[in-house]
């Protein structure tokens, strides 16, 4: 049989990622390419960098191609910070995030002309656009990828009309969708009235590798005898970093020695700060800032607990890094994640009481600690892209027939 | 021959509610679940008695009453009679009448269905002992035959059990141990005199866990097609030893399976063929010999496709708080306090274990069925904010008992 030729819409790739998109969809492509499927990958603007990692992680022999769009878009942009991004750069094409997505959506039509392949695959509402382009000027049957919503984004205070407009434009013209999780699936069938049927689970895989921690962190603490407790993730709404820190205060009120470590930056660093002394544990609660590569996996070892406390969180892939790193991990319930991990503690993001005696018995039983970390390290070696490709690769032959 | 050797095991453990770290030093009472959540200890047994005690219950009192020739083993933990006093006194009456035949037979165990053995000799031969009283405050019944906590069992055990005076005692059919032997005849465990019984876990399971399975070739079983199995045995044992769980009937397999009918039509069918039969273990102790001695120097038990005690003794949370838990043996029993000391072995039955446990693979479904609990670590954390308490209060107990 020949190869199944998929033309993929994405908007990110590898080192140019200010979230998991671009790794998830790197992650899921090189898998799909192994299992015979040949892509051809849109992203809106390249990188130098990009471009060095993409071609060095793909072999030469794989039938893979990369189009450039000019475009200065980035997935997790909200339409006012793209306005502020306008003014410090020059090399930009629109005046707003949406007029950058039209003309992602032009050139799309161009390229679906061009290009020769049996499905549209495309990621996110950014590529929506873009994908329902191609769907009008070929006929080829298009799929959505989900990997977040916009309700996820807000964290319950509400979205952006013109971004659920255009997800659901996408969802509504897609021949077939897939969700990163059960727990998008619902939101995708709840709040976009899509029915259940049309909508298909494929949890994200992980590519992780145990990688040698930098310089030792928090090493004084360590020996003072003080445990920690950690958060890392972008400080916004979604990610809820005030509940971690309201229940930093339950178990401050339990137990002196632990320290809460708030690793990440983001528009809610400043009150994040604030909150921290207004609950009167600001010696307790260190903000180290946004940290990566090295440095984070130190930071993951030396930790006792990994807290997401996700107000939403479509997957969630920090939960993974952690166990990797052996640092067992608890989750919050609104998340893809919690689907896939079994050995972990989950809460309601919103339940602070009982993320407060989840982390207390945790540090307060050693046998916990291990069978959470040993137990959950093993279960993230399962997590593989295998289950994802194969998801699509029976999703892009029920729509070739 | 053969004998059809019937054991059902009636038990429900008292389950720790949830229970937080904060609650530690504030509320001593872990087993009063009043929510409508699997932890709520009365909600279960109504339920349990509604669907699967009381209508499995007269199915055997017609049973008895139109087979002369039919007999049943029944063992019940003292925790479950002592939940069925409290929370559905009528499935007490109804196990009496199923006893007053004379036809049923009722074996030992530990009351708290504990795995005291393993750490406590004393404490395990007391709780044989307040076993046996509630059996004859209730029943009028002196056991002769012993059941290990889920079927838990070695050479060390038989010999203690042989010492206390009874004379037979049950565990697996395990295939490693057993090997070219088949589990349809009595033996003598190494090293002491009683009979053995081995669990045929083949047609055992048959019924337990397969009965409902489309996915199995035989699905459905029926009474006729078991009967003959049983008849095939024939010439090639002398007993067959169907033990089970009680709750099979009603609550593990829901009526609407044909279980009831199952069971109903199952005794005329295996009596159909003259050479078959049914007894009561202790019948059979003194009909059939023991063909051969068998070694079991580590312990096995009924449980998972292991066969052996990993269930609850298998991770390092589940070992932490047995340890945790038979470290208090002394101190919990100088307090002499009657309610304290109960307390404490309530905390020993084996379910709370069970639930901790995080064996997955193929076992994993099993115990998720059987758990109340979100994850072995939800359990975890109730239990072992419990036992903190629980050791709390004995310190403080002492302290007073100083001054």
């Amino acid at each position: 049989m020949e190869n199944i030729k998929v033309l993929m819409f994405g908007w990110e790739l590898p080192p140019e990622n200010s979230g998991g998109l671009g790794v998830a969809c790197l992650g899921l492509s090189k898998k799909l390419n192994q299992k015979g499927v040949d892509i051809t990958f849109v992203v809106p603007r390249k990188t130098e960098a990009m471009k060095n990692n993409f071609f060095n992680l793909l072999s030469a022999d794989i039938n893979y191609k990369e189009i450039e769009v000019k475009s200065s878009l980035s997935p997790y942009l909200s339409p006012q910070k793209y306005k502020s991004i306008l003014r410090e750069e020059k090399d930009i094409y629109g005046k707003t995030l949406f007029e950058e997505v039209s003309r992602y959506r032009k050139c799309a039509r161009k390229i679906a002309l061009f290009e020769n392949f049996d499905v549209i695959h495309a990621h996110d509402w950014l590529s929506f656009g873009a994908g329902v382009e191609a769907k009008k000027i070929t006929g080829k049957p298009l799929i959505a990828h989900v990997h977040a919503t916009e309700f996820d984004r807000g964290g319950g205070t509400g979205v952006d009309e013109r971004v659920y407009r255009r997800e659901k434009e996408g969802l509504e013209m897609a021949d077939k969708i897939i969700a990163v999780s059960n727990y998008t699936k619902n939101i995708i069938v709840e709040k976009y009235g899509i029915p259940e049927t049309k909508v298909e689970v494929a949890y994200n895989g992980v590519d992780l590798k145990e990688k040698p921690a930098g310089k030792k962190i928090l090493e004084a603490f360590q020996e003072a005898g003080y445990k920690i407790v950690l958060f890392v993730g972008r400080l916004t709404i979604q990610k809820g970093p005030d509940y971690f820190l309201q229940a930093a205060r339950k178990v401050l009120d339990h137990s002196d020695d632990v320290i809460f470590v708030v690793a990440g930056s983001g528009d809610m660093e400043e009150q994040i700060i604030r909150q921290a002394s207004e609950l009167g544990i600001s010696d307790k609660v260190l903000f180290p800032g946004f940290i990566r590569g090295k440095d984070l996996h130190s930071l993951y070892k030396s930790a006792d607990l990994f807290i997401m406390p996700s107000v939403s969180e479509p997957f969630g892939l920090t939960p993974l890094e952690s166990l990797i790193n052996g640092t067992p991990v608890l989750v919050s319930k609104q998340s893809g994640v919690s689907e896939v991990l079994t050995h972990a503690l989950k809460v309601d993001f919103w339940d602070v009481e009982e993320m407060a005696n989840k982390i207390l018995s945790t540090l307060n039983h050693d046998c916990l600690k291990t069978c959470l970390s040993e137990n959950g390290k093993k279960e993230v070696g399962g997590i593989t892209w295998d289950f994802a490709a194969d998801k699509c690769i029976s999703v892009y032959k029920s729509l070739m027939k | 021959m053969p004998s059809v050797c019937f054991y059902f095991q009636v038990h429900q453990p008292f389950r720790v509610k949830k229970y937080r770290y904060f609650d530690i030093g504030k509320d001593h009472d872990y087993f009063n679940e009043k929510g409508d959540n699997d932890l709520n200890n009365e909600k279960i047994m109504k339920k349990v008695a509604r669907k699967s005690y009381l209508p499995t219950n007269q199915v055997l009192l017609d049973l008895l009453e139109e087979e002369p020739e039919f007999k049943i083993s029944f063992s019940f933990s003292g925790v479950a009679l002592e939940q069925m006093e409290k929370y559905a006194p009528e499935v007490i009456d109804s196990f009496q009448k199923l006893v007053d035949t004379g036809r049923v037979e009722i074996l030992a165990e530990t009351y708290y269905h504990s795995l005291a053995f393993l750490y406590s000799k004393e404490e395990f031969r007391k709780q044989v002992e307040l076993h046996e009283k509630k059996i004859n405050e209730i029943f009028d019944y002196q056991p002769k035959i012993f059941r290990g906590t889920e079927l838990s069992y070695s050479n060390d055990l038989a010999e203690e059990v042989e010492d206390m005076g009874y004379e037979g005692i049950l565990t697996e059919g395990v295939d490693r141990i057993l090997g070219w032997r088949s589990p349809n005849f009595l033996y003598s465990p190494k090293g002491s005199d009683i009979a053995l019984f081995l669990k045929n876990y083949k047609l055992s399971d048959d019924i337990a866990f397969r009965f409902s399975s489309k996915g199995w070739k035989e699905h459905p079983l029926t009474a006729p097609k078991f009967a003959r199995w049983v008849s095939a045995i024939n010439g090639n044992g002398e007993v067959v030893n169907l033990f089970m769980d009680y709750e099979t009937f009603g609550e593990h397999q829901w009526e609407s399976t044909g279980i009831f009918n199952f069971l109903r039509s199952l005794p005329s069918e295996i009596l159909k063929h003259p050479d078959n039969n049914f007894l009561t273990l202790r019948e059979a102790v003194e009909r059939y010999d023991r063909v051969a001695e068998l070694d079991i120097p580590y312990f096995i038990s009924w449980a998972d496709s292991e066969r052996d005690l990993s269930a609850w003794i298998g991770n390092p949370m589940q070992r932490d708080m047995l340890n945790k838990l038979y470290d208090l043996e002394e101190d919990v029993l100088r307090t002499g306090d009657e309610k304290l000391i109960d307390k404490w072995r309530k905390l020993q039955t084996s379910d709370h274990f069970y639930y901790i446990c995080t064996k997955t693979l193929s076992d994993g479904t099993v115990h998720n069925y059987f758990s109340p609990y979100e994850s072995p670590y939800e359990a975890f954390i109730s239990y072992a904010n419990a036992l903190n308490d629980f050791r709390l209060e004995i310190k403080n107990k002492a302290k007073k008992a100083e001054a």
